[in-house]
């Protein structure tokens, strides 16, 4: 019985148009699956209609089981079945909140926990991501975290509620090398440990192939090829899927070269 | 925090609390009766009449002093009126969607085309000129354009990714609204107030000085300035007067809400 089934998934804007056409792929639990594919490509779509949280004018058909919840007909709260990471640190906290008072919200909700039970068990899920010193970090504005602490932060409040599944849309992207490659290892270290469910949404070869098993590519609103990830790196069958593995070549060879100059 | 924007809101401030605290100054202390007319007509500056007397013989200093209840009375309830009804309005249209959505934004551009003191004569019109009319008018008018910045905010608010995060989480909209919404639009709305204020003491001005506002013997200083307009080159203090205290209160507004826009920012106040 897989955690998450999407079947034939279809998402259509305004005047018609399929953002998202005919997806169906399955995550089991303490599964890893990635979805791979260029902006624009429908994933980060993939991931909101998952959540039962598609922006209004779109509409979804086809069916998404999550948790035997049917997220297309009847979404239900999530929390404690499914989470999210965004891309942007910076927009997925709210600047006027301090960061314990965001971790604590979803804590409150969910687990009912009030005072000092509630002020230790968001020190616990701030200490869980591998932030010290976290009393200062609980009081802080978003402001006045690095780029790296903040998506520490929203990691940490995604994973308060201990979800099933984990979706992380991007959620590298937007940090620089050195902190993307903690910040993978802490995705890692969680779902290894928790054996949460894992779905890893990114543009970035590279990237997915450290943390993901199974993968999806997607492209112009559909899955173009599926497999283990080792395999479509090594011998991608979709014209699509060459591209990216040579690109993420190239690029690799790219750095070797300056790093010879230099 | 910037030291210019501080200078700002030091001197906006001055300025507004020497109004007011004319105005305190006024319930607990007049140097005339409003209606006392025994220092003669025209009576120049100086003596026992600060700023001299009007063409019937009333305090000056007297009836800038009860004008400046009424431009505050119209700054506060214009702004009640106003935010309230902006606000509450402006929520619903930012959370509406398709053809509501439409709709509403048509709603607001309708209304704001209208200019402020065309849409408060209109009111006066139909209602007859009164104080409280002429707030409520302008209010109106202040609530549309109120309206529409919320809309705006509240809609940027919720395409933000911390929104989806909170709904993920399972909080519940209501919730969304008061710990989310509301105070990362507060800022911005509040300035916004502020400055609609100075806008409000003008229109009310303008409609009194027209004869559609506060109606006599209640001194404002939008009629003051008309009843001195005959008399402007004999007693030219007539009109300075409430000019001088209407551009001082405009002024002191405008330079708070220059200043309240840094104090409310996060980034630098904190």
């Amino acid at each position: 019985m897989s955690l998450l089934t999407v079947d034939g998934l279809t998402v259509r804007n305004g005047t018609g148009t399929a953002l998202v056409d005919d997806v169906s792929f399955s995550v089991a639990p303490g599964d890893r699956t990635g979805l791979i594919g260029e902006s624009g490509s429908g994933k980060s779509l993939t991931a909101l209609a998952v959540l039962g949280l598609l922006p209004p004018g779109l509409t979804a058909s086809g069916s998404i089981l999550l948790d035997g919840a049917d997220m297309i007909r009847a979404p239900r709260g999530h929390g404690q079945v499914a989470a999210i990471v965004f891309q942007e640190p910076l927009t997925a906290l709210d600047p006027l909140m301090t960061a314990g008072r965001q971790i604590a919200a979803p804590i409150r909700r969910f687990r009912g926990l009030r005072g000092a039970a509630l002020r230790s068990a968001v020190a616990e899920a701030l200490a869980e991501v591998h932030l010290t010193d976290a009393d200062r970090i609980a009081r802080s504005y978003p402001h006045q975290l690095s780029g790296g602490q903040r998506q520490r932060v929203a990691i940490a409040m995604a994973i308060a509620c201990r979800p099933k599944l984990l979706i992380a849309d991007e959620p590298t992207t937007a940090l620089d090398v050195t902190v993307q490659a903690e910040i993978l290892d802490l995705l890692d270290r969680i779902v290894t440990t928790r054996g949460t469910a894992l779905l890893f949404i990114t543009h970035d070869l590279p990237v997915a192939a450290k943390v993901v098993r199974d993968t999806h590519v997607m492209r112009h609103g559909r899955i173009v090829e599926s497999g283990p990830i080792l395999d479509l790196v090594s011998h991608p069958q979709h014209e699509y899927t060459r591209t990216l593995v040579d690109s993420a070549r190239r690029f690799d060879a790219a750095l070797k070269r300056t790093g010879r100059d230099s | 925090m910037s030291r210019r924007r501080s200078l700002h809101l030091a001197a906006g401030l001055l300025l507004v609390a020497v109004v007011v605290g004319g105005v305190l100054l006024s319930y607990l202390w007049l140097p005339f009766a409003p209606d006392d007319t025994s220092g003669g007509r025209l009576a120049p500056p100086g003596g026992d009449h600060l700023l001299g007397t009007d063409k019937l013989g009333r305090d000056l200093f007297t009836q800038l002093l009860i004008g400046g209840r009424i431009a505050i009375g119209t700054a506060l309830g214009a702004v009640t009126v106003g935010g309230v009804l902006g606000v509450s309005f402006g929520l619903v249209a930012g959370f509406a969607t398709r053809w509501l959505d439409d709709a509403a934004a048509v709603l607001l551009d309708i209304l704001i085309a209208f200019p402020t003191l065309l849409l408060a004569m209109l009111i006066v019109a139909g209602a007859g000129a009164s104080l409280a009319t002429a707030v409520i008018a302008i209010g109106l008018a202040m609530a549309a354009v109120v309206a529409r910045l919320t809309r705006v905010l509240v809609k940027q608010i919720l395409a933000r990714d911390y929104i989806t995060a909170a709904r993920v989480a399972g909080i519940s909209w209501p919730r969304i609204v008061v710990s989310h919404v509301l105070p990362n639009i507060a800022p911005t709305v509040s300035v916004n107030l502020a400055l609609q204020a100075g806008l409000a003491v003008l229109a009310e001005a303008s409609l009194s000085y027209l004869g559609l506002g506060t109606p006599p013997p209640n001194a404002s200083w939008g009629r003051m300035l008309y009843e001195a307009q005959a008399t402007v080159l004999v007693a030219p203090v007539a009109a300075l007067a409430p000019g001088i205290a209407l551009v001082a209160l405009v002024i002191g507004v405008n330079l708070t809400a220059d200043g309240l826009r840094d104090f409310t920012d996060p980034r630098r106040s904190r």
